[in-house]
């Protein structure tokens, strides 16, 4: 009896420490993210471009442009494909068809993101003979398309039958109905679901390795190679210089505040508008 | 007052041009994600498959020299390295993620498990390179001394050589944090879908709460856990910045995990973009469908299972 109290106490102890043992890298990776992070930054940081080497200086500007341009032309892409598809699923998903494409959505999420990288150069880097960012978007909207469709179906499929049905019954057609009923009150929730969507893509890397590659400069062309703050973190931090380093640590901390403000207003949004 | 004027002045055919042209834009862009599986694969074909081809699929899967001066493309130390760290990965990640979930759902209060599944969201939310960033410069020091010694002690073979810190183990810890959340947030959900009367059951026999979660909930979410194993696998063996900045790479086979080594998608992240000639894009593209089938094959058993534990094991037999 003893014995087997032991081991249920025992077990129970383990199984707290795990929540432990998984926080520690946690709280270890944002202290150091900040406290490495905070001393860089300063007005250039967020204003210039980056100096050449061996000069001190110099900021991310044109990285935190360059991610927020090419995540733009993503979303261009893919939110309208991953929105429908989730729409359809939801509406007229009941069927082999849908289960099919449903299942699709969901082991796409779960292709590498090095791999969606490769399609879109092949797609869009070799016709054009360049690298771009237009190249980079279309990596990061294709990324996008698999979990807006399963989030965006989920939440149309929690707007009550009985609201469509009234629209129905008052004699709405069905498009106007699937667009000012349904799509209307699941809104809130698909900003939500876009949202958070937008933060994955904004921390993507590898497949902007060789899409978007990088650019010493500011660029607004779409078929020019555009930098990213990602791809800026990844090549100061393999870099041999101290002085790289930590714009490494300054570009990380700009990059968790841009993902984390764009989630935290995802969060908040669907706070306010689904309770 | 009187009938609704909607119905009254559209005649019937001319309503439903606008639905029926509503639900065929729905469907072509659901049919879209199938046109993107089928051009995810089509175009590694297309790249790729021209030098899987000139190698030959079993030259190219178990030859260990890759020399690209020379156009002699073997993935075997990539695919060693990728297995190797997935696998250290997995005993790391695996016992505090099941422990993990185990503590949430059945053992800490309920409020526990809402103020717990945001900093378990917020680890999933970090982007792949801001934890290659740590990994280079707080990880890696930190295995170098005191954690590689410290394990050279055991004389373990996986455990020999020079404590340089890049290398699989490296890598393998990195992903084990970075799957932590996948496996953890999949395992509570299987874990809810476990019907309270087995635990009470087992409970109400004189069961210690351990003893229930032993004899009632795993053998009932078993099938779902492991599901949400494979899940976190296909993560871990598709993950490319965090295990490029810290696995070393150097394209040999070492039996110690203090070495430095490589895996398929830290070579494709590293050269794709210099690849010098159609040979050696094509050769990394190969890589990339390897991978690519490797990891859909994974998920969709993964999904499977997931499925199956769903519905749970009474249903499946009646």
């Amino acid at each position: 009896m003893s014995l087997r109290r032991f081991t249920n106490g025992f077990m129970t102890a383990l199984c707290a420490l795990a929540l432990l043992v998984a926080l520690v890298p946690l709280v270890s990776l944002l202290w150091l993210v900040v406290s490495h992070g905070v001393k860089g930054l300063s007005l250039d940081f967020f204003t210039a471009i980056p100096a050449p080497v061996g000069e001190t200086g110099g900021g991310v500007a044109n990285a935190i442009a360059g991610t927020l341009y090419i995540v733009g032309i993503a979303c261009a892409f893919g939110v309208p494909l991953g929105v429908g598809a989730g729409v359809y699923l939801a509406e007229r998903g009941d069927s082999p068809l849908g289960d099919a494409i449903r299942f699709t959505a969901e082991v796409l999420s779960g292709v590498p993101s090095i791999v969606v990288g490769i399609v879109a150069y092949a797609l869009v880097v070799l016709p054009m003979r360049r690298f771009s960012a237009l190249a980079g978007g279309a990596a990061l909207a294709v990324l996008m398309v698999p979990t807006l469709a399963r989030s965006t179906e989920e939440l149309v499929r929690l707007v009550p039958r009985s609201l469509r049905e009234a629209s129905l019954a008052l004699g709405v057609p069905e498009w106007r109905t699937s667009l000012r009923v349904v799509l209307r009150t699941a809104l809130g929730g698909i900003m939500t679901a876009i949202l958070l969507a937008v933060a994955r893509a904004a921390g993507e890397t590898a497949p902007l390795l060789f899409t978007s590659l990088n650019n010493q400069y500011w660029n607004w062309r779409v078929d020019q190679p555009t930098a990213s703050l990602t791809v800026q973190i990844f090549n100061y931090a393999v870099s041999p210089y101290q002085d790289w380093h930590d714009k490494a640590w300054s570009a990380a901390l700009v990059l968790l505040l841009l993902v984390g403000t764009l989630s935290l207003a995802g969060r908040l949004l669907s706070r306010s508008r689904v309770r | 007052m009187t009938r609704p004027r909607a119905v009254e002045q559209t005649p019937a055919a001319r309503a439903n041009l606008p639905d029926r042209a509503w639900a065929a834009v729905l469907t072509v862009l659901g049919l879209a994600v199938l046109a993107v599986a089928a051009m995810i694969i089509a175009e590694l074909l297309r790249v790729g498959g021209p030098a899987l081809k000139h190698t030959g699929l079993i030259a190219f899967v178990g030859n260990s020299v890759w020399d690209v001066t020379r156009d002699v493309y073997g993935a075997l130390p990539f695919i060693y390295g990728t297995l190797v760290t997935s696998g250290v990965a997995l005993v790391l990640a695996l016992p505090v993620s099941i422990g993990l979930a185990l503590f949430l759902t059945e053992m800490a209060p309920a409020r526990m498990r809402s103020i717990v599944s945001f900093p378990i969201a917020l680890l999933a939310g970090i982007p792949s390179v801001v934890y290659g960033l740590w990994g280079l410069f707080v990880l890696v020091p930190i295995l170098r001394n005191p954690i590689e010694p410290l394990l050279a002690r055991t004389h373990l073979p996986i455990f020999t050589g020079a404590p340089i810190g890049l290398g699989y183990l490296a890598a393998g810890v990195v992903m084990a944090i970075m799957i932590l959340p996948t496996i953890t947030s999949i395992a509570i959900e299987v874990l809810q879908t476990v019907p309270g009367a087995l635990r009470e059951a087992a409970l109400a026999l004189g069961a210690t709460r351990w003893e229930a979660i032993r004899i009632a909930v795993l053998p009932y979410a078993r099938a779902g856990i492991v599901g949400a194993t494979m899940l976190g696998l296909g993560r871990a063996l598709g993950e490319t910045m965090a295990v490029t900045m810290v696995i070393g790479n150097s394209p040999t086979i070492r039996a110690s995990l203090f070495a430095p080594g490589y895996s398929l998608p830290a070579v494709i992240a590293n050269e794709f973009a210099e690849a010098s000639g159609d040979m050696q894009t094509g050769a990394l593209a190969a890589l990339g469908l390897l991978l690519f089938a490797v990891t859909v094959l994974l998920n969709i058993a993964a999904r499977v299972l997931v499925r199956m534990s769903r519905r749970g094991p009474a249903r499946v037999a009646a």
